[in-house]
């Protein structure tokens, strides 16, 4: 481990500021679960596919896997864990528990992510619009008509 | 860790960067949203013994217009330019193929001169950057140069830019009134590769088609506009389903498709066939 290259970073991981020597060939996923902590970011397949790996970067919905962790310096990470701590993902996170919106549940952390990113920007969302939004996230279960019930039930909620 | 080892270098200026791909030329591979370089990295197809960090570079990000022309810049991610009320308005061939490019979290961070640099054959921007008959500003420590998307790209991620050069931006023409764009793809499940995509644009008068620009992806190596088949399109009524039939099942003997044991050129060409008549018929619906 001598000879890797380490770089110092500095980013707000879920509202707090994180400094950290990081190997440059680290993904931010694999940081954020090994050397803080946070393991409700999934890595399924590490290159880009699956999207279990998604986290917030700056707002925006990215897959951990395809972003190093020093590509991360002076941005805001923000994971499940966060999103879950400040309640911005609550009302999804409600529904998907009263649909049982899950089978193994590995995809799920990223699915909430993502379906509130479309929600913020989707609050009256047709099914279809919902099936797209989402696509990214596909796994294997075929468990998605109960996903696309929880995303549709928590924008109606929202918009009572 | 996924990745082989390699020499990380952020470059905060153009000319810093110019200068460390001069010097690492061929061993660099330059990272902006690496949304398909990652996946290479992590399953060490490619091994680049320097990884240059371009996205701390002011200036390559941002969308204008002027002179005509609609400018790019190489570092602008595809969901800004999806987003961009310039890019609807002005050139809907852009706005519409972005729906199809790749997922949301992917679009969030990949970039649209990353994707013209990587010219996947499968990839919708460079079809709708030769269909729109655009420019590609690049930069190199030799000098700039602008290369017309029509000899950019030259085949499976294959382009005219040298080891030392970056793309700096992406000069569209801003098309002229009267002519009506589509873009369309069949893809396995949405925003995956496509299997082949179309970019169109027509020029009607009434109900014919008086010219036409066609380019597909997925199709060919690499996309190009397609001369004999918008010459055959000339004088067809765009509701003629029965001429653009004859028309789109002689597909065949224009191009030189792909063949791959998932999808053989048969079938790319069946579904490029397919979608010209898609897109036709939709402009046909659209104008009654």
């Amino acid at each position: 481990m001598s000879d890797e290259e380490t770089l110092a970073i500095r980013c707000i991981v879920n509202g707090e500021e994180v400094r950290a020597a990081v190997s440059v060939r680290k993904s931010l996923v694999d940081w954020l679960r090994h050397d803080l902590a946070l393991t409700g970011s999934h890595v399924g397949c590490e290159h880009g596919v699956c999207g279990a790996c998604g986290v917030v970067v700056d707002g925006r919905v990215v897959r951990g896997c395809l972003m190093l962790a020093v590509e991360a310096d002076g941005l805001a990470v923000e994971t499940i864990e966060g999103a879950t701590r400040t309640g911005r993902v609550l009302a999804l996170q409600r529904a998907f528990f009263e649909r049982a919106a899950l089978q193994c549940g590995f995809c799920t952390p990223a699915m909430i992510l993502q379906a509130a990113e479309f929600l913020e920007a989707n609050p009256n969302p047709d099914r279809k619009g919902v099936r797209e939004a989402i696509s990214g996230n596909y796994c294997r279960c075929t468990g998605y008509e109960a996903i696309v019930d929880a995303i549709v039930t928590a924008a109606r909620r929202h918009r009572v | 860790m996924k990745p082989a080892k390699f020499t990380y270098l952020r470059p905060s200026s153009l000319s810093e960067a110019l200068e460390l791909l001069h010097r690492h030329g061929e061993d660099a591979s330059l990272l902006a949203g690496g949304q398909s370089l990652m996946p290479m990295l992590n399953l060490r197809f490619a091994r680049p013994a320097v990884l240059i960090d371009i996205k701390r570079i002011p200036g390559l990000s941002g969308i204008a217009i002027g002179d005509g022309v609609v400018s790019i810049g190489a570092l602008t991610r595809h969901f800004e330019v999806a987003g961009s009320p310039i890019i609807r308005d002005r050139l809907p061939l852009v706005h519409e193929a972005l729906r199809h490019v790749a997922h949301a979290a992917i679009r969030n961070r990949g970039t649209f001169g990353g994707s013209l640099a990587l010219a996947d054959p499968a990839a919708e921007l460079p079809a709708c950057c030769v269909c729109l008959d655009a420019a590609i500003s690049t930069a190199s420590l030799s000098g700039f140069r602008s290369v017309p998307a029509s000899k950019f790209f030259r085949g499976v991620y294959d382009t005219a830019l040298a080891h030392d050069e970056l793309i700096s931006r992406i000069e569209i023409p801003l098309p002229p009134d009267g002519w009506t764009w589509s873009f369309d793809e069949v893809s396995r499940r949405h925003g995956d590769f496509a299997v082949a995509g179309i970019a169109l644009g027509v020029r009607l008068a009434g109900d014919v088609i008086m010219e036409s620009r066609v380019a597909f992806c997925g199709l060919e190596a690499a996309p190009r506009r397609l001369a004999p088949l918008e010459e055959r399109l000339r004088g067809v009524r765009v509701g003629d389903r029965i001429a653009i039939g004859e028309i789109a099942t002689r597909l065949a003997d224009h191009v030189h498709p792909l063949a791959s044991e998932e999808y053989p050129a048969f079938y790319r060409i069946e579904v490029a066939s397919a979608l010209l008549q898609r897109v036709l018929a939709r402009t046909s619906e659209a104008i009654q």
